[in-house]
């Protein structure tokens, strides 16, 4: 079984994208430097040509909105933000654009476009480099969400991405570059708006986005050595997100909590809560918990920083929070 | 109007384009006056010259984009006119399916891949169309239109500063009909200079009188050919007045004194009739140059009552063409 890191599994998606589909091209800022993205697009541009692996101007808005031109006209453009921060310049192209282009004209055209953004917390970077926007994208009809959490994922996603034929957002997270796991040298997809259960457990469902995913088993761990065992779902979809496999687990667990490293207002935590509420009220025994960063931007230092993400430890807390009340 | 000598079904064709387009527009403003139309129209009355101009050196595989005041671009470009008409009155049959009214049109059969209201929003697609080409080599143009308000937008100084870095087969054409609603150019930039923003980026540039159809057919010409061949691309401002208000089919008096002037001196060089001077200078009969007028009258009649008699969309097919 072959192992490769999150990053290197994201290159060979490009580099197998790039080299079966002539349609597929790649143009953002930092494509031909050495380190701008991560080492996820490390010399691409030297295999495929600078024609097709294009490092752009700073012009978020040109670059997003050529990316939808292009896939309007037959292409299957990824077009590459390599902070979601900076990505917020294109948003016209992403939602007036892409999102509305098929359902405007009927379905007689669409904007089959990877829109790649990048999250990357922490280092005292502050709050324009941290940003995790997901939820103000999955608002909007029309635009798949997807935040792949594994090597395996970062690869399959970005297949299907491209694959998909509708506008999708890959969101991927720096902090899991270095992360390794099973990736098939093949090409593969995965399927957009499937969860997978990384943890089975009898007590309590976590369904956790992205970086929450690896920082939720971790706290599984540490809570199953307390008696308590914990489901992990990782949601991989965040729209369209996969309501049967949390429905199967809540009616297990009877309990469910949310993680997303995003702000708690209106964000992807409240939608399922929302959602799983209603659709699950009878079964739930306490009230569904939300583990979000606070309603407040990113701060640079690191005296500050550890006070405003979150992780396993507040995945640990809040799930010993809802075991600590009375029992139904 | 001096161009050398193009050929008279050059011209006839040309004239055809142009009162197809007024009596289109015309058609349109009666319905939305009686009532019949609700969508918002923006009428390209007295704009016709530059439409027609450009999309008379394209080929069908050429892609044309444009924004809110698009009927005058989808039927230059030979869209076909009862799908444009029954789209107008939101029918079932339209181009959009009901989906779009008057400021979302599309004829994916000749190029237009959808035309949208945001101001300056189709011009980066209208790169990207470029770009696609430029990957494929298909030899395709891609032709922007939009007015003097987007050129304050910063998608077209970046969409000029990439087009030019990457030598892309695109027309930026920009219709300067010197007002953006109801503000004149003069109260939104220090400048009547929007031929000069392509110097910046690298891109030619060239100022033309927009209501002479045959100077915007030269313009564009030139454009076309450097754009096919490799050598990027180019800016036209075509200098041109709408009749009507910004929207819908008033004449737009409430705009003040200044515009009652203008539009007084632009319709007294009206394009259709300037053309039409030139017609009967090369010999035509008047009846001969006239009789245009019979056959653009029955196409649109034929479209009007196609969209009148067409259903309305299904109210069961709402939530579709979205995954």
């Amino acid at each position: 079984m072959r192992t490769l890191s999150y990053v290197a599994a994201l290159r060979e998606a490009h580099a197998q994208l790039l080299s079966h589909d002539s349609r597929v091209f790649v143009i953002g800022q930092g494509l031909w430097s050495p380190w701008y993205a991560g080492g996820s697009m490390q010399d691409l541009e030297k295999e495929f040509g600078r024609d097709r692996v294009i490092d752009s101007p700073v012009s978020e808005n040109a670059t997003t909105g050529l990316a939808v031109g292009a896939a309007l006209a037959g292409m299957r453009p990824i077009v590459f933000h390599p902070r979601m921060d900076f990505m917020l310049l294109a948003v016209d192209p992403i939602v007036n654009q892409a999102a509305n282009w098929s359902y405007m004209f009927a379905g007689k055209v669409k904007a089959p476009v990877v829109i790649r953004a990048v999250i990357n917390r922490g280092g005292e970077q502050g709050a324009q480099h941290a940003q995790a926007l997901q939820a103000m994208f999955m608002h909007v009809p029309g635009l798949k969400v997807v935040m792949p959490a594994t090597a395996y994922d970062a690869k399959g996603l970005l297949i299907a991405a491209v694959n998909d034929g509708n506008p999708v957002l890959y969101i991927d997270e720096r902090w899991l570059y270095a992360e390794s796991g099973h990736v098939p040298e093949e090409m593969y997809s995965v399927p957009i708006g499937s969860a997978a259960v990384r943890r089975r457990g009898r007590d309590v469902t976590i369904v956790a986005t992205s970086i929450m995913v690896k920082e939720s088993i971790a706290a599984a761990e540490v809570l199953s050595r307390e008696g308590i065992d914990c489901e992990v779902i990782d949601l991989r979809s965040i729209k369209p997100w996969d309501r049967d496999t949390i429905l199967q687990s809540v009616a297990r667990t009877r309990r469910l909590v949310i993680a997303d490293a995003a702000w708690h207002t209106c964000g992807v935590a409240a939608e399922i809560a929302a959602t799983i509420g209603a659709d699950a009220f009878g079964l739930l025994r306490q009230a569904i918990l939300r583990i979000t960063l606070p309603d407040v931007p990113a701060p640079s230092s690191a005296a500050l920083e550890p006070f405003y993400f979150i992780g396993a430890a507040d995945v640990v807390s809040a799930v010993r929070r809802m075991f600590c009340g009375p029992l139904k | 109007m001096q161009h050398g000598d193009p050929p008279i079904s050059l011209l006839r064709q040309l004239y055809r384009t142009m009162v197809l387009i007024r009596r289109f527009e015309e058609a349109v403003a009666d319905h939305v006056t009686a009532g019949e139309i609700k969508t918002p129209c923006h009428l390209y009355i007295g704009q016709e010259a530059v439409a027609t101009g450009v999309c008379s050196t394209l080929d069908r595989e050429d892609y044309v984009w444009g924004g809110h005041r698009s009927h005058g671009h989808y039927i230059a470009k030979g869209g076909d006119i009862r799908a444009l008409m029954a789209e107008i009155f939101c029918r079932a049959t339209g181009c959009s399916e009901g989906r779009g009214g008057s400021m979302h049109i599309c004829a994916p059969e000749v190029g237009i891949l959808g035309t949208v209201p945001l101001v300056a929003a189709t011009i980066p697609l209208a790169a990207g169309a470029a770009l696609a080409s430029k990957i494929r080599n298909d030899r395709r143009v891609s032709v922007s239109f939009f007015g003097d308000g987007a050129t304050e937008e910063g998608h077209f100084h970046e969409t000029l500063n990439i087009a030019g870095l990457y030598r892309l087969p695109m027309l930026f054409v920009c219709e300067n009909n010197f007002y953006s609603s109801h503000l004149h150019l003069s109260e939104r930039r220090v400048c009547d200079n929007i031929d000069s923003a392509g110097q910046l980026h690298g891109v030619p540039s060239v100022r033309v009188d927009g209501n002479d159809v045959l100077a915007v057919r030269d313009a564009a010409m030139g454009a076309v050919d450097r754009a096919r061949n490799g050598m990027g691309p180019t800016l036209i401002e075509c200098r041109t007045f709408r009749w009507r208000g910004h929207v819908g089919p008033s004449w737009d008096m409430d705009v003040g004194i200044k515009r009652k002037d203008d539009l007084k001196q632009w319709i007294d060089r009206d394009p259709i009739r300037l053309l039409r001077e030139v017609l009967l200078a090369r010999g035509e009969s008047p009846e001969e140059v006239d009789a245009v007028e019979t056959e653009c009258g029955d196409l649109i009649e034929d479209s009007v009552r196609f969209a009148k008699n067409s259903p309305e969309p299904d109210p069961g097919q709402v939530l579709q063409h979205v995954f």
